[in-house]
C-alpha cells in the first residue's frame, strides 16, 4: 500500500507538521520513501477523525431513507471516521445477532467505522431488558445501549439497566423525555410559539426531570450514564450539579440545538420538527456555554434521515428528525470556533476524543502521532458555502441547513489510513 | 387577498370591507331565489380532513349562493395511517383545476403547508387547535350587528370588552377571535382554569383571568367555548360539576351580566355544562344570529378571494 504524506497541516491548532501514513497508522514523516502520495495541507487544520455518538443509519428496515453505505458516506463527507448506529432499526438492534449484522454491514459497506448501539429494552418497549450482556460479548462488542427515540421512563428498568452494564463497562444513553409530560402528540417546545401555533408542546421539565432522576440512579448504582441530545438550559443545570458530585455522567448536544430556535417552526415546515424540539434562544445560548465549559462533553449529530413522504404530512403527523452528519462540523465551527467559545483542541475533544471515550473506541479520538491509528480529517477554516440539500450523500433531504451560508470545512477524511472523502474528487 | 389562513391576515379596513359586503350578501338570504352569479364558473372544494357538518354546510351554501361549483371531499383520518401524504392529497385535489380549497384539518398548520404546495386560493376552515378565521369573522360580524342596534355607524370595537371563557388551550375559535377582536379594537379577556390556558400568555394582547365572576360584570360580550368531551377525562379539571360551577354561564351568572351585554357560543353547545339553557335561549343570546351570519360572512370571504378581476 502506497504511503500517504500530508504536508504542512496545522495539527489540532498546535502548529504545522507533516503526517505520514503507512498501513493505516501514523509513522515518522522522516521515513517517507519514494512510493508516496502527497496531500498538500497548507493552510488546513488536521483534527482526529470525528466520532458521532448518535447516528440513525436506518438499515436494516428503512433503506429508502438511508443505508449503511449512504449514511457512512455522508459521515465521511462530514469528517467522521466512526459513527454509532442507533438501535431503532427494523428489526431493533436488541440481540447479539442483530448487533453483529449491523457491524457486518458496516464492515462491508462502511465509509467509516460503524459501531452498533444496543437497545436497552426488548423491542424498545421499555418493559424488559434486552440481552445487554450478549450484545456486549458479541463480535460487535456493544458498549453503548440506548432506547433512543423513546425514553427509558420506568425508573426500575433504568436502575437495572445501569446496574447491569457496569459488569462490562457499558453505558446507558438516555433519551430523556417524560412520556407523561411530553407524550406522543408533543411536537415542539412548549412556550410562546407552541401556544400561538396551537401545537401540543413539550416543556423543558419533561427532559430535565428525567435527567434529574437518572443522575441520582447513576449515583446509586455507580454506573455510567450518558444523556443524549440535551436541548434545554434546565438539563444543563442538572448535569452540572451531578458532575459536581462526581456522578459518572456524560452528555451530548446536537448541532441543530446550538443554532436553530423554536421560531423556525412558525411556518409549520416539518423539516424543523425534531425530537427533542428546537428551543428558544436562551436555551441555545446555555447549550453553547455548557459545551464550551465541558458540562456537555460531546457533540452528536442525531442524524435522522427520513423519506420525503414521511415529512410531507401535517406538522403534528410528520416524522421527527433532521440530517446532520455532513453539516455538523460546519455548525460547530460557526457557533463555537468562530464565536471564540472553543479552540481546535476543544473542538477535537468534543467531536472526537470524548465521543470515542464514551463509546470506548480504542482506535478513535487518538492523538495524531506516530504509532496511532490514522484517523484524521483535514479542515479548511476559511471556506464557506451555501448548503444545497441536493448535494448530499444521504438518501434523504430533510436538511434544515438548506440555503444557509455556513463554513464548508472538510477537505479530506481519512479512516484507518484510507481516504474516505476528498473534496472535489 | 390570496389566501385566508389566519385572522391576523386582515387589517381593520379589510375586516370592515368583508362585513359591509356580508351585510349585502345577507339580503340574498331573504329572497325567494337565493342566487348571485358572482362566482359562476369557479370551483370551490371543501377538503375536510375532520368532520364538521355545520362549517362544511355553511361553506357549501355560501359557495352555491354565489353560483360557484362546490364539491365536498372528506379525507377523514390521519394521512399517515392512510399511506397518502398530506401533500399528495392536496396536490391531487388541486390538479383537478379548483380555484379555491377550503381546508379543515385536525392538525394545526395544515392549510399553511397546503398554501405552499399549490396555486389555488386556500381558505382555512379550522386547523387543529390553532385558528378558525371565518368563525372569528362571523362572531365579530354578529357582535357588530348587535352593537349597531344602539350605535348604527359603529366601525371599531374600541371600548368594548369581550370575555372568552373556557378551554383556551385547545380552541382555534379563541385564537382567531383574540387576533380579530383586538385588530378591531376590543379589549379581550380570556377566562379559564390555569390548566386550560396556553403557555406564555403574557405575550398575548389580552388580559387573562381565572375568576369568571370577577370579569363577568365588565364584559360587553361573553363568548362561551365548548368543552370537548375528551377534556373531561383528560384531567384538566376535576369534574364537569366543578367546571360548571367555576366557569359555566349559569342562571345566577346570567343575572350578574352587565345590562345589555350579549352572549355568544360557536356551537355545538353542551347545555348544562358550559352554558345553561336559560343563558343559551336568553333574549341577549346571539347564538342563532351567529349561525345565520356564517353563510353571509363566508359568501363575502369567498367573493373577496375569488371575485376579483383575475
Amino acid at each position: 500500500m502506497t504511503d500517504l504524506l500530508i504536508r504542512g497541516a496545522d495539527i489540532i491548532g498546535h502548529g504545522r507538521s507533516d503526517l505520514l501514513i503507512r498501513n493505516g497508522r501514523f509513522v515518522d514523516p522522516a521515513d517517507a520513501g519514494s512510493d508516496v502520495d502527497t496531500l498538500d495541507a497548507d493552510g488546513l487544520v488536521a483534527l482526529p477523525g470525528l466520532v458521532d455518538l448518535h447516528t440513525h443509519l436506518r438499515e436494516p428496515g428503512r433503506e429508502d431513507a438511508e443505508t449503511v453505505e449512504s449514511g457512512t458516506l455522508a459521515a465521511a463527507r462530514g469528517g467522521f471516521t466512526a459513527v454509532l448506529a442507533m438501535a431503532n432499526t427494523i428489526p431493533v438492534t436488541d440481540t447479539a445477532e442483530a448487533a453483529e449484522h449491523v457491524a457486518a454491514l458496516g464492515a462491508r459497506d462502511g465509509h467509516a467505522q460503524v459501531v452498533p448501539v444496543g437497545a436497552v429494552s426488548k423491542g424498545l418497549d421499555g418493559v424488559e431488558l434486552a440481552e445487554l450482556g450478549l450484545m456486549a460479548r458479541s463480535r460487535a462488542g456493544v458498549r453503548v445501549f440506548s432506547d433512543d427515540g423513546r425514553c427509558v421512563s420506568d425508573a426500575r428498568l433504568m436502575r437495572r439497566a445501569l446496574e447491569y452494564v457496569r459488569a462490562f463497562d457499558g453505558v446507558i444513553a438516555q433519551h430523556a423525555q417524560d412520556p407523561q409530560l411530553a407524550g406522543g402528540a408533543a411536537c415542539c417546545h412548549e412556550g410562546e410559539i407552541s401556544g400561538k401555533l396551537g401545537l401540543p408542546g413539550w416543556p423543558a421539565a419533561a427532559e430535565a426531570g428525567v435527567v434529574a432522576r437518572d443522575v441520582q440512579i447513576a449515583e446509586l448504582t455507580r454506573s455510567r450514564l450518558h444523556i443524549c441530545h440535551v436541548s434545554c438550559a434546565e438539563t444543563v443545570d442538572v448535569i452540572m450539579w451531578a458532575k459536581q458530585r462526581d456522578i459518572n455522567v456524560t452528555a451530548e448536544v446536537a448541532p441543530h440545538h446550538l443554532m436553530l430556535t423554536t421560531s423556525e417552526v412558525v411556518g409549520y415546515d416539518p423539516t424543523y420538527k425534531v425530537n427533542p424540539p428546537l428551543r428558544p434562544n436562551e436555551h441555545v445560548e446555555a447549550l453553547r456555554e455548557a459545551l464550551a465549559d465541558g458540562t456537555i462533553d460531546a457533540v452528536a449529530t442525531d442524524h435522522a434521515p427520513h423519506a420525503r413522504h414521511d415529512k410531507e404530512h401535517a406538522f403534528a403527523e410528520a416524522a421527527f428528525g433532521m440530517l446532520g452528519l455532513e453539516t455538523a462540523l460546519a455548525v460547530v465551527m460557526e457557533t463555537m470556533i468562530n464565536s471564540g467559545l472553543l479552540n481546535w483542541t476543544g473542538l477535537a475533544k468534543r467531536m472526537s476524543i470524548m465521543p470515542a471515550h464514551v463509546a470506548r473506541l480504542a482506535d478513535h479520538g487518538r492523538p495524531l502521532a506516530k504509532g496511532e491509528p490514522a484517523n484524521v480529517v483535514l479542515v479548511d477554516p476559511a471556506a464557506r458555502a451555501v448548503v444545497e440539500r441536493d448535494n448530499s450523500a444521504s438518501l434523504s433531504r430533510n436538511n434544515p441547513w438548506h440555503g444557509r451560508d455556513l463554513p464548508d470545512p472538510v477537505v479530506a477524511t481519512i479512516w484507518a489510513g484510507r481516504v474516505t472523502y476528498q473534496k472535489g474528487s | 387577498m390570496r389566501h385566508l389562513l389566519s385572522a391576523a391576515d386582515l387589517d381593520r379596513t379589510q375586516i370592515t370591507e368583508i362585513f359591509d359586503l356580508a351585510e349585502e350578501m345577507s339580503l340574498v338570504q331573504g329572497r325567494p331565489v337565493k342566487k348571485l352569479p358572482a362566482l359562476r364558473g369557479r370551483t370551490v372544494v371543501n377538503l375536510f380532513f375532520e368532520d364538521s357538518t355545520r362549517t362544511r354546510s355553511s361553506f357549501e351554501i355560501a359557495g352555491k349562493w354565489l353560483s360557484a361549483d362546490v364539491i365536498n371531499i372528506s379525507a377523514k383520518g390521519s394521512s399517515v395511517s392512510k399511506g397518502e401524504s398530506l401533500r399528495d392529497t392536496v396536490l391531487t385535489v388541486a390538479a383537478m383545476g379548483v380555484d379555491a380549497l377550503v381546508i379543515r384539518h385536525h392538525a394545526s398548520g395544515a392549510p399553511w403547508q397546503a398554501s405552499r404546495w399549490i396555486d389555488a386560493h386556500v381558505l382555512n376552515a379550522g386547523d387543529g387547535t390553532h385558528e378558525h378565521p371565518t368563525q372569528a369573522l362571523l362572531d365579530a360580524f354578529t357582535i357588530r350587528r348587535h352593537l349597531r342596534r344602539s350605535a348604527p355607524d359603529l366601525v371599531s370595537f374600541d371600548g368594548q370588552t369581550v370575555a372568552i371563557v373556557g378551554d383556551i388551550t385547545h380552541s382555534r375559535v379563541a385564537r382567531s377571535n383574540v387576533l380579530l377582536l383586538t385588530t378591531l379594537g376590543a379589549q379581550v379577556i380570556l377566562v379559564a382554569p390555569p390548566t386550560l390556558l396556553p403557555p406564555a400568555m403574557d405575550t398575548w394582547p389580552v388580559r387573562v383571568c381565572t375568576d369568571f365572576d370577577e370579569v363577568l360584570p365588565h364584559a360587553d360580550v361573553v363568548m362561551m367555548l365548548r368543552v370537548q368531551r375528551e377534556r373531561m377525562s383528560g384531567g384538566y379539571f376535576p369534574t364537569p360539576r366543578e367546571y360548571t360551577i367555576g366557569y359555566g354561564l349559569t342562571r345566577p351568572r346570567l343575572e350578574a351580566m352587565k345590562p345589555g351585554a350579549a352572549i355568544c357560543h360557536p356551537g355545538p353547545m353542551n347545555r348544562g355544562l358550559e352554558i345553561s339553557a336559560d343563558a343559551a335561549d336568553a333574549a341577549n343570546s346571539l347564538i342563532l344570529d351567529q349561525v345565520a351570519a356564517g353563510v353571509s360572512v363566508r359568501m363575502s370571504v369567498l367573493y373577496e378571494l375569488l371575485g376579483g378581476a383575475e
